[in-house]
């Protein structure tokens, strides 16, 4: 085997390890059992969503995905504080 | 340095993003960049937010070493606690940790470093008593967190912020 | 994958051997969120994902990308120095949100609220 077919095999096999690791995520959103539960769940599905990503970027070879990850963790960022703050008061904006 | 440049360390910081950003050190990107830099430290002055002063730039150094070495260790720690212990968290719980560090920044670092540690994080800060409330994953000793804490991060922190 | 013909067989190997590394350690974070017992033991799980993982797959990909344009490509230091300064601001956040709900619940689980300062102000 040389070396690029040992690295092609290596990136879909993470990528299958993190796909399995969103799909925990993702039962955690689903099953709760409670409201902060589900926003640790959709933070961790965000942040793995953006790894998932940057090991797209290095299959294709294009460095366009890197844009895409950046986009998707500032928006992780940005909804899970405001789900923080809705369960700490009841409203995001006041 | 007060005039143009209020925050020299925060336009250093913003043009080397707009750098990274755009993937070239090109002259126009140089000039853009900068001029973006300078303003958005002009609008950080019109916040007036306290000057952190950074004392010893080594020991900042070394604590950063410390920190990534006790990120990797831990990860190691919690990694083990999850695969393979048999009813895993049951050791976790709260504790609190007098702190003698007053410093806005100080603290500010220390959140960060104790919140992006594996096992270890920062739940509220009393700064009318200056106690800290942490939850811990692998409660076991109490005194082993508070010595780490106190003697590894918060001396470092200590002698740089303060 | 057409790209990573020319690479040489060190880099090739090392992004590999750090991609695979980072997915396990991330892998092993989500589980954690599936097999502890309580919202905040759960809560630690993640960073490991946010530490480790990000940062032997974002080391994978700079590696990858530097040895294929054959020129430094070190932008992957923005991803890990934004995730690495907010992670720990959404985690503070909702612990002290998921501590307030348990507080006001009454729950015994939790530290009681010492002194006013502990509980956020009326919004």
């Amino acid at each position: 085997m040389s070396a690029p077919v040992i690295l092609e095999w290596a990136v879909g096999i993470a990528q299958i390890l993190l796909g399995l690791a969103m799909c925990c995520a993702a039962f955690r959103v689903v099953a709760g059992p409670r409201a902060q539960d589900r926003i640790l769940g959709l933070d961790t599905l965000y942040a793995t969503a953006m790894l998932m990503l940057v090991t797209f970027g290095i299959r294709v070879g294009s460095t366009l995905y890197f844009e895409a990850a950046l986009v998707i963790g500032l928006l992780g960022f940005v909804s899970t504080v405001a789900l923080a703050k809705f369960l700490m008061r009841g409203e995001v904006i006041e | 340095m007060n005039g143009i440049l209020p925050y020299p360390l925060l336009s250093l910081a913003l043009l080397l993003l707009w750098l990274l950003l755009n993937q070239s050190v090109s002259p126009g990107h140089l000039v853009l960049g900068s001029v973006l830099a300078v303003l958005a430290s002009w609008a950080m002055a019109a916040l007036r937010p306290e000057k952190p002063r950074i004392r010893r730039p080594g020991a900042a150094l070394r604590l950063l070493g410390m920190v990534l070495a006790d990120i990797l260790r831990s990860n190691l720690a919690v990694g083990r606690i999850i695969v393979r212990s048999r009813e895993p968290g049951v050791n976790a719980g709260f504790m609190t940790i007098p702190l003698d560090l007053r410093n806005r920044h100080g603290l500010a670092v220390l959140a960060i470093i104790i919140t992006s540690t594996p096992g270890t994080i920062w739940v509220n800060y009393d700064a009318a008593r200056g106690t800290l409330l942490l939850h811990v994953l692998d409660l076991v000793d109490e005194t082993v967190w508070i010595r780490t804490i106190k003697g590894r991060y918060e001396r470092l922190l200590m002698e740089i912020f303060e | 994958m057409s790209a990573a013909g020319d690479l040489p067989a060190w880099a090739a190997l090392s992004t590999a051997f750090l991609v695979l590394v980072g997915a396990a350690v991330t892998l092993i974070g989500s589980l954690g969120l599936l097999r502890l017992g309580t919202f905040y033991a759960r809560v630690h799980a993640p960073t490991l994902g946010t530490t480790l993982g990000m940062a032997c797959i974002l080391a994978g990909s700079a590696l990858f990308f530097s040895a294929l344009q054959a020129r430094p490509v070190v932008h992957e230091i923005l991803i890990a120095v934004f995730v690495t300064l907010t992670t720990p601001v959404t985690l503070m956040l909702l612990v002290r949100a998921a501590l307030y709900r348990d507080r006001t619940e009454g729950s015994r689980e939790v530290p009681a609220a010492e002194s006013v300062s502990d509980l956020p102000p009326p919004g």
